[in-house]
């Protein structure tokens, strides 16, 4: 009995080296893109060097969206093909998405404080964000409170084909409520001198993304296995915890 | 599986729904009263100025309506979960979202007759004149509700069934609320201004799509979330 657990204990081996790695790298990226940031844009007339927020804040914020399109694509295979992976998949997504978004939230809330006076505004942009929040920190509550794996899968994926559905709506409908965010920021409304830099800084994030995903996800699987285990040991009557 | 029978399907999850609601009354009875508490309550936190509560009336019926409608959802399958109802339920024959579509019905019956009582008593209240535009704002009350009760059966569904369920219910279901919320408070409050700008026309549209656009993702849904 025991031996059977140490077996598969032993089965959850070591981080893979590509993983190590590549975490590595998306670290240097990151720490690259923001060195290159600060040394090459000059500040900003108005703003400053509050500007460079700008190199974490926007990137931040692309990467959780890529992040919720990931959920909802991987709900929507895990409906169809009943995959364990993909509901793993979209759970890892899930956490890092909601991360990513808790990020950009702050972060526009530290630049908006000195820039527009206020630390919070009922802005479109602002309130869907915080709406699309909440809506994966559901998800992630519906996830820790329903035990069965396949119900869990089954229902959040529902919950996060909704969410994503409801993007949109929400941003549409806060739009047409109120409206004060300057216009977003994409390389084309940016002068030249930060265009290089936030390119590069949403690079550095989409490896950051692509490797919190990647532990989370080689985490959700160690922690199936483990409930397996228990569930296991639980039929064979040892009393036995994991 | 024509769609007569899955209409005469749909009717008796309603109808049967219904019944145990007329028969108890229990809930009903209990959610009105709470609902008009709700009422008084923010009168008592916004109050006494009169104009200060006829700007607010829109966005506060509507809140009431939340909060007490979530109450109702519960209910609509913790009757299901004694004794293995709701496994004797899923074994008729015929398509899941007759099910679904069954529960949709009485909860907005439900919904709207707990309107039907709080509507009039917060125009009383709040002092708000709905004379020349009651059809127009029965429209909106009917789409927003409907949006409503389409999302929080189908949230009910899991958040009745999983162990916190009195905290998931409404953290899963108020934030995909909003763009009825807004929706709703909007057309309603500028339909009680006299919709000058004839802004209530956009409102309205955007709850007949949020309306269409979850109610069918539900049905094709909801089959795979009841199952067991």
């Amino acid at each position: 009995m025991s031996e059977r657990i140490d077996q598969r204990r032993a089965g959850v081996e070591r981080a893979p080296a590509w993983l190590v790695v590549a975490s590595a790298v998306a670290l240097a990226a990151v720490i690259g893109a923001q060195i290159f940031g600060f040394r090459t844009s000059p500040p900003d007339m108005a703003m400053g060097d509050l500007q460079k927020i700008m190199y974490v804040h926007v990137p931040a914020a692309w990467n959780a969206f890529l992040a919720f399109f990931v959920v909802f694509w991987a709900s929507v295979v895990y409906l169809w093909r009943r995959t364990e992976r993909a509901d793993l998949l979209a759970a890892s997504a899930a956490e890092v998405g909601a991360v990513f978004t808790g990020l950009t939230l702050l972060l526009g809330s530290i630049w908006g404080r000195p820039t527009w006076g206020v630390w919070w505004t009922w802005d479109a942009r602002l309130t869907s964000t915080a709406v699309l929040f909440i809506i994966f920190v559901g998800y992630l509550a519906l996830r820790s409170f329903t035990d069965d794996p396949d119900r869990r899968g089954r229902w959040s994926a529902a919950v996060g084909i909704f969410g994503a559905l409801n993007v949109p709506i929400v941003y549409m409908s806060v739009r047409w409520w109120r409206t004060l965010h300057q216009v977003q920021s994409t390389p084309e409304t940016l002068s030249p001198a930060y265009r290089a830099a936030l390119r590069l800084n949403g690079l550095a994030f989409l490896l950051l993304l692509i490797v919190f995903i990647a532990w989370r996800y080689r985490a959700a699987r160690i922690e199936r296995r483990a409930e397996l285990v228990a569930e296991e040991a639980a039929l064979q009557g040892s009393g036995l915890h994991v | 599986m024509s769609v007569r029978s899955e209409a005469g399907r749909v009717a008796a999850v309603a109808w049967k729904d219904l019944t145990a609601e007329r028969r108890s009354k229990a809930n009903f009875n209990a959610v009105l009263f709470l609902a008009a508490l709700m009422l008084l309550m923010f009168g008592f936190a916004l109050g006494p100025d009169t104009a200060t509560l006829r700007t607010a009336a829109a966005g506060i019926v509507w809140l009431t309506v939340l909060f007490s409608g979530t109450l109702a959802f519960h209910r609509s399958y913790q009757v299901e979960l004694e004794r293995g109802a709701l496994e004797t339920l899923l074994l008729y024959p015929g398509g899941r979202s007759s099910i679904f579509l069954g529960k949709l019905l009485a909860n907005l019956a439900f919904v709207l007759l707990v309107e039907a009582v709080l509507i009039p008593l917060a125009t009383v209240l709040y002092d708000v004149p709905v004379g020349r535009v009651t059809w127009m704002l029965a429209v909106v009350v009917f789409l927003g509700t409907f949006g409503f009760v389409t999302l929080g059966t189908f949230y009910a569904s899991m958040a009745s069934r999983s162990r916190a369920r009195e905290v998931l219910l409404p953290l899963l279901l108020f934030p995909m609320l909003v763009p009825v919320l807004v929706a709703a408070v909007e057309a309603t409050a500028a339909l009680l201004g006299g919709d000058l700008m004839a802004e209530s026309g956009r409102w309205v549209r955007l709850l007949v799509a949020f309306d269409v656009i979850f109610l069918g993702a539900a049905i094709v849904a909801f089959g795979a979330v009841i199952e067991e």
